[in-house]
């Protein structure tokens, strides 16, 4: 609790304590008039003087003006109805600090909440002076010199790990609660958490360009960019106060004077002074100026907790519309490394054939090399191989064991005169001839994320009506990605420039209201992202042009996520609307019914301050996203 | 010129209200009040200065929410 929270909180106890004692003791004219109206002082002197000052400065239609208003005009009824009901106007004043009170502590409370979630900042960098560690500012630490991170650290700068093996919480980064496992020569994002060992990082970059810098810029200023909920909302709120007020002055003026001149009735000025008054105290937009934003900040805080960072409550607002999903594939869908997907035909063990192979590719460096190396999983021993004979866009030949051994494609085996049988899957093939001949072949090629099929049906069941995959790929390759996930349509062999292309033309064939999302790894499609409603890069962490071209950042690139930010979008939606409607209505129908004399003033304070702390209760749920 | 400063207001409706009046003050292309993160960003027009400019948009917020403050 803040001290200005402290001490209102203290006139509150004061004053509902003083106005509980009135209630019991009697005592009749002036005196009574003077307790009451000291509690009340108590209570309302600061939105006194705040009203008095807002007259001065020209800004009549506050809350507070219309709260001292109302309360005052309520007692200047009671005095002259000689009614002695002073404790209307004292508790209306009372009741409408409690809920000013509520609203500042709940507000600072999420704050604090969302600030925790997001608490990355390193306050520190260690850095090795004349062999003992100092501890210095972030800022200062240069391109290209060594920091140290020791256990239970934040790595406070992105860089290479030069010595030391540890683990990594990555968790307020990505959601993900797994560790990594880092070693010498790898690199090594900031914002993460050192657990085991000490590390000794040469750093890559500045702080103010370093990963970690990048996503607090990124969470702290999303909210600035404020949804069509919000502007509506603002647009509401300069209205409505403003209108009610009128609608106040009328319903004092109006009935009155139609009943003397018109009914020749009793004017009942005191019974529609205090309906207009009733009125003013309904006319505080409270609940709906902070609901609403509370509710965005709230989805955004719990969106960056599981590892959604969202540039702002519009992005959040368009990503609950979006009824078209395009994905890039490779990256997004597939991992982008090639594997050993498959062995057929072999007349050796798969482990056998996998070893000849990586043996005989040992000298090239070759990705598909490379990911046949990766599947033998042992070093290869060099020794047993001679005579290797590269041919170019065939394969390789060589002695392994002083055996002659051929790995390549169709042409390598048309061209030795070896019968082969040709492969249905999709991908490189790599034919197998030991000693003349036909051992089989492997099939290498990008691997599908194992969640992938998942989010996409995922996506489906959370209402997305199409989704896309754009490549670059054969479209042979892409169709057989495409119909093993389920997605709707594909579009292959597009180079870059074709990717925006396709990207427009969805955009103009769908409706306006639904928003179309492009998911990407965020290289080489930036423009894309661009282009789209939304445009959301996924595994960004460290890639600046992603985070920079996106609207919507996955921490990590589990394709799982783009669902569950949807999911969490449509959660945040639904509790602004449900604000919305609540308040509004609420309010709407209390000045019904005060209009027609059915509501008092005591209906009309409990309505604003009531709305206020449900809605409020409301928008903070937004911030709960664990179990979408 | 863009600036960032932190801010201290108590509702939210106060937030809108500053937001408006430095959006008129003289110098400001476009400011942007976030109750949630208590901040204020403004975009500066070229050849003014943001600390005289910034003193204004005080100022201006002053006389539509007493009870705010700007640390510039």
């Amino acid at each position: 609790m803040s001290k200005k929270q402290k001490k209102t909180l203290t006139r509150i106890v004061i004053a509902a304590g003083m106005l509980v004692a009135l209630h019991f003791i009697p005592v009749e004219g002036w005196p009574r008039f003077g307790l009451y109206f000291a509690a009340y002082l108590i209570i309302g002197y600061d939105i006194l003087i705040k009203a008095a000052k807002g007259i001065k400065n020209g800004q009549i239609f506050d809350e507070n003006f219309l709260m001292a208003i109302a309360t005052v005009g309520a007692f200047a009824l009671a005095i002259y109805e000689r009614s002695g009901d002073y404790t209307e106007a004292a508790a209306v004043m009372l009741f409408y600090q409690v809920g000013e009170w509520f609203q500042s502590y709940a507000v600072g409370k999420s704050r604090r909440n969302i600030s925790d979630l997001m608490d990355i900042r390193p306050d520190y960098a260690n850095i090795e002076v004349g062999g003992k560690l100092e501890k210095v500012d972030p800022d200062e630490v240069e391109i290209g010199s060594v920091i140290v991170v020791r256990p239970g650290e934040k790595i406070p700068i992105d860089g290479i790990v030069t010595e030391g093996e540890s683990s990594l919480n990555t968790s307020a980064l990505t959601g993900e609660s797994l560790p990594r496992d880092v070693k010498a020569g790898d690199e090594i994002v900031s914002g993460c958490i050192n657990m085991t060992g000490l590390l000794k990082i040469r750093t890559v970059k500045e702080f103010g360009e370093s990963t970690v810098s990048k996503i607090l810029d990124l969470v702290e200023n999303a909210s600035s960019r404020k949804s069509r909920s919000e502007d509506f909302i603002s647009r509401f709120a300069r209205v409505y106060t403003p209108a009610v007020c009128i609608a106040a002055l009328a319903l004092a003026l109006l009935p009155p004077l139609v009943r003397v001149f018109a009914m020749g009735l009793d004017a009942g000025w005191d019974e529609w002074i205090y309906r207009a008054l009733t009125f003013l105290v309904i006319s505080c937009p409270c609940a709906l100026v902070i609901s609403i934003p509370l509710s965005f900040f709230a989805g955004i805080g719990g969106a960056s907790n599981a590892g959604v960072l969202v540039k702002g409550s519009n992005y959040l607002e368009a990503l609950s519309k979006t009824k078209i999903v395009v994905f890039d594939k490779t990256g997004t869908l597939t991992q982008g490394v090639f594997e050993v997907n498959g062995i057929h035909h072999s007349e050796l063990e798969n482990a056998k054939l996998i070893e000849y192979a990586a043996l005989v590719e040992s000298s090239s460096s070759h990705p598909i090399s490379k990911s046949l190396q990766r599947a033998y999983g042992k070093e290869v021993d060099r020794s047993r191989v001679s005579d290797i004979r590269e041919i170019s866009g065939n394969g390789v030949i060589a002695k392994v064991d002083g055996v002659e051994v051929a790995a390549g494609n169709d042409k390598l085996m048309q061209r030795l005169g070896i019968e082969y049988l040709s492969c249905h899957s999709v991908g490189t093939i790599i034919h197998m001839a030991i000693g003349g001949k036909y051992a089989g072949h492997i099939v290498i090629s990008d691997v599908v994320k194992p969640t992938s099929k998942e989010a996409i049906s995922a996506l489906k069941s959370a209402g997305v009506q199409k989704t896309v995959m754009l490549t670059g790929d054969a479209r042979k390759a892409a169709e057989q990605v495409a119909g093993d996930l389920g997605v709707d349509l594909v579009y292959s062999e597009l180079l870059p420039g074709d990717k925006v292309e396709k990207v427009e033309e969805l955009l103009e064939s769908k409706p306006d209201n639904a928003k179309l999302a492009f998911v990407g790894d965020g290289i080489n499609d930036a423009p894309v992202l661009r282009r789209a409603d939304i445009g959301i890069a996924m595994g960004a962490m460290g890639s600046d042009a992603a985070i920079e071209a996106a609207d919507i950042v996955l921490m990590d690139d589990d394709p799982m996520k783009i669902s569950k930010a949807l999911k969490i979008s449509r959660k945040c939606m639904r509790i602004v609307y449900q604000n919305i409607v609540f308040a509004i209505g609420i309010k709407l129908i209390c000045l019904a019914l005060g209009a027609f004399g059915v509501a008092n003033m005591w209906l009309a304070i409990f309505a604003d301050v009531g709305v206020m702390i449900i809605a409020v209760l409301n928008a903070i749920r937004a911030l709960f996203v664990k179990k979408l | 010129m863009k600036k960032s400063y932190k801010i201290e207001v108590d509702c939210a409706n106060c937030a809108n209200k500053m937001e408006e009046a430095a959006q008129k003050t003289p110098g400001v292309r476009d400011a942007v009040v976030n109750f949630m993160t208590l901040k204020m960003n403004v975009e500066f027009e070229e050849g003014h200065e943001p600390k005289s400019v910034m003193k204004q948009v005080l100022k201006n917020c002053k006389k539509v929410e007493d009870d705010c403050e700007i640390y510039i």
